[in-house]
């Protein structure tokens, strides 16, 4: 069967709803080895409408003090990409909303690229964010195993990517553009500033073809609907993260997502 | 060059520039600009002149006697410890500084192993009278706390990595992580021949000095200008890439490169990467590193700083892969012996980076007129510590 025939289940979500889309990003494996899919199922339950799952890698050079520190522990944890692939295998029994997988470059490519597309696409992900991957070697090495699989590779924007460069990342993509909220670690702080906006205001005004959804530095419900008047969502990732990092963490989830999207 | 880069930043299977969207500009900028300037009139009379006024070049290639004796072949040694600040890392920070000018940066920041390219980084930053950040291992920090002092002598701001193994490897994520929080107005001057493309060609330019001079010099002293055989001690490998530079294409001419062993090379106390690592992506590029099957860096050892790396340059993995150069390791050990051996028979400290070449000698076969060249790439002041402390002096 090919697959290309089929939308995902991302973009099934990005045709039926165009706007306050809500995505959490946390690390597998942090803060207990074995809670990926009880953290994933609760955080469906709360009204989140995608998720991304963090593989742990030891020099995490894009992330801030936050997910350092998850992605350390995650890896004391003894999370691994295989053991993270074992604990997915139910992933498709418990949680229906759009799951991708994020981390770097190297894990991905000692468990070797196209056996960790099959093995994305055999558990039900829909999609890689990979921030050290570029797209040269993405295109010239990687892309067929992506596109074999239905996965979408999901490409980043700062307010610094050129016009050009947009443009070639919106044909590369066949689900949304990851728009960096400002050039930073993660973790930062979104200072919505004139500049700020501008760069939101011009990509808006490209009229790409791949929705648009804002991470970085959305922490409250205030940077988030902030965010949402320019994209049509928001990716919350640091602030979950140090949820995580407190007691019974889980019971909280909903009231999480209450505060960032009432 | 036959062994130089190609078009994508690739050598062989190696290179190119493996970084997130946030540091693209910036590689991208640098990609651009780095030929067009390093390349035109007025920067090769300035980097000229400050190599030779401020640094002190060319270095001197002595005819070390007694080494000759010992081993049995013309040794030469290449004086980059007679340098400026200690080191051939002086003449790359001469070099990316001056670009970092013409780029109209106004903020440098380094990482430093050693501190040797911490001290060179903050040397031309005083030079020009730019502000100056250099990121230190805090590990680092105190078994080389005087190169620490030196640096904010200098006017630098030295700033601890605290994570991880608390080491090169970690000072090279912050210092990767600032520049993502900084990229309009601050050059990284990376200190080895390591990081995304066009850092290992750029560097090794820079360094090619060198191997340059080292033609020159052997032709005057022994009218031949290629040697047998040239040494140097590899950790990310600039020194080395500088010696190997201008005999890459002499195909006569054997390159040995060598790694710290640290206490051996199956202890788990390592530092040998093409011994214990293989083919993956470390500091944005691909390269050979140590790493775990799960694809985890892992943390390195080696009595020397600087060579206490997890990776090497993406040049020096394609001159592994494809056999130009061969690559051999030392223990701590065996490289302070050698180091005690250099100073009682040619009165010279040598860095104990320095050392690992230095030891490998004891396991080569000589003909008797083979002329050897090998990179004394630093002093030994900044490791006295770590030498009496040994010798119990």
């Amino acid at each position: 069967m090919d697959y290309r025939l089929n939308m995902n289940r991302l973009n099934q979500l990005f045709s039926r709803k165009k706007n306050n889309l809500l995505s959490i990003y946390y690390t597998a494996g942090y803060p207990e080895l074995n809670t990926t899919l009880d953290i994933a199922e609760a955080l469906e339950k709360a009204g989140a409408d995608f998720l991304e799952i963090g593989f742990p890698y030891s020099d995490p050079v894009a992330d801030g003090p936050t997910i350092q520190h998850s992605s350390e522990k995650a890896l004391e944890n003894g999370m691994t990409l295989s053991r993270l692939f074992e604990q997915l295998a139910d992933l498709r029994k418990r949680v229906s909303i759009p799951i991708l997988l994020m981390g770097y470059a190297n894990p991905m490519i000692q468990y070797g690229v196209e056996r960790f597309c099959k093995k994305a696409a055999d558990v039900g992900v829909d999609g890689v964010i990979v921030p050290d991957l570029p797209m040269y070697e993405y295109e010239t090495l990687y892309a067929d195993y992506f596109k074999a699989n239905n996965l979408s590779n999901i490409f980043l924007v700062t307010p610094q990517t050129s016009e050009e460069r947009i443009r070639k990342i919106d044909e590369l993509t066949n689900s949304f553009i990851y728009l960096l909220s400002s050039s930073s670690i993660t973790g930062g702080n979104l200072n919505v500033s004139v500049n700020i906006e501008d760069y939101y205001k011009r990509v808006k005004a490209m009229e790409l073809k791949n929705p648009a959804i804002i991470g970085f530095g959305i922490t409250d419900s205030k940077s988030f609907s902030k965010a949402c008047e320019y994209a049509a969502g928001a990716i919350v990732g640091s602030a979950f993260v140090k949820l995580l990092g407190t007691e019974e963490y889980l019971e909280k989830i909903p009231g999480f997502v209450q505060s960032i999207r009432p | 060059m036959k062994y130089g880069v190609n078009e994508q930043g690739y050598y062989g299977d190696f290179g190119g520039a493996y970084i997130p969207e946030m540091l693209y500009p910036n590689v991208e900028e640098l990609r651009q600009q780095y030929l067009p300037i390093i390349n035109s009139d007025g920067f090769k009379l300035e980097f000229e002149q400050l190599l030779k006024d401020y640094v002190g070049r060319p270095s001197p290639l002595y005819y070390a006697k007694r080494y000759s004796e010992k081993y049995g072949a013309n040794i030469f040694f290449k004086r980059e410890d007679l340098n400026h600040t200690g080191s051939h890392k002086i003449n790359n920070a001469i070099g990316q500084i001056l670009l970092a000018k013409r780029l109209g940066k106004k903020r440098i920041i380094a990482e430093t192993g050693a501190g040797q390219h911490g001290v060179a980084t903050a040397t031309v930053c005083a030079l020009m009278g730019i502000e100056c950040v250099v990121y230190m291992g805090e590990i680092d920090m105190a078994r080389q706390a005087p190169n620490v002092a030196r640096m904010k002598m200098l006017g630098a701001k030295v700033v601890p990595a605290t994570s991880g193994s608390k080491t090169l490897k970690d000072a090279t994520n912050e210092a990767l992580r600032d520049w993502i929080g900084n990229p309009v107005d601050t050059h990284y001057i990376i200190g080895s021949v390591v990081g995304p493309y066009p850092y290992p060609d750029m560097v090794a330019r820079f360094q090619s000095i060198i191997s340059l001079e080292t033609k020159r010099q052997l032709l005057e002293q022994t009218g031949k200008e290629l040697p047998e055989y040239a040494l140097a001690c590899v950790g990310g490998g600039s020194n080395a890439m500088g010696m190997f530079y201008h005999f890459l294409d002499d195909e006569s001419v054997k390159l040995i490169a060598v790694e710290a062993a640290g206490k051996g090379v199956d202890s788990g106390h390592s530092a040998a990467t093409t011994f214990l690592g293989r083919e993956g992506v470390l500091h944005g590029s691909r390269t050979i590193l140590m790493q775990t099957d799960d694809g985890q860096v892992v943390e390195p050892y080696s009595v020397s700083a600087g060579l206490d790396y997890p990776g090497i340059g993406p040049q020096h993995a394609h001159l592994y892969k494809i056999n130009r150069a061969q690559y051999v390791n030392a223990t701590d050990d065996e490289a302070l012996q050698a180091g005690l051996l250099c100073c009682q028979l040619e009165g010279i400290i040598p860095a104990i980076e320095t050392s690992h070449a230095l030891a490998h000698l004891e396991k080569m076969k000589f003909n008797s007129d083979d002329n050897v060249v090998i990179c004394i790439s630093g002093r030994g002041d900044k490791d006295l510590d770590t030498y009496i402390k040994y010798f119990g002096y």
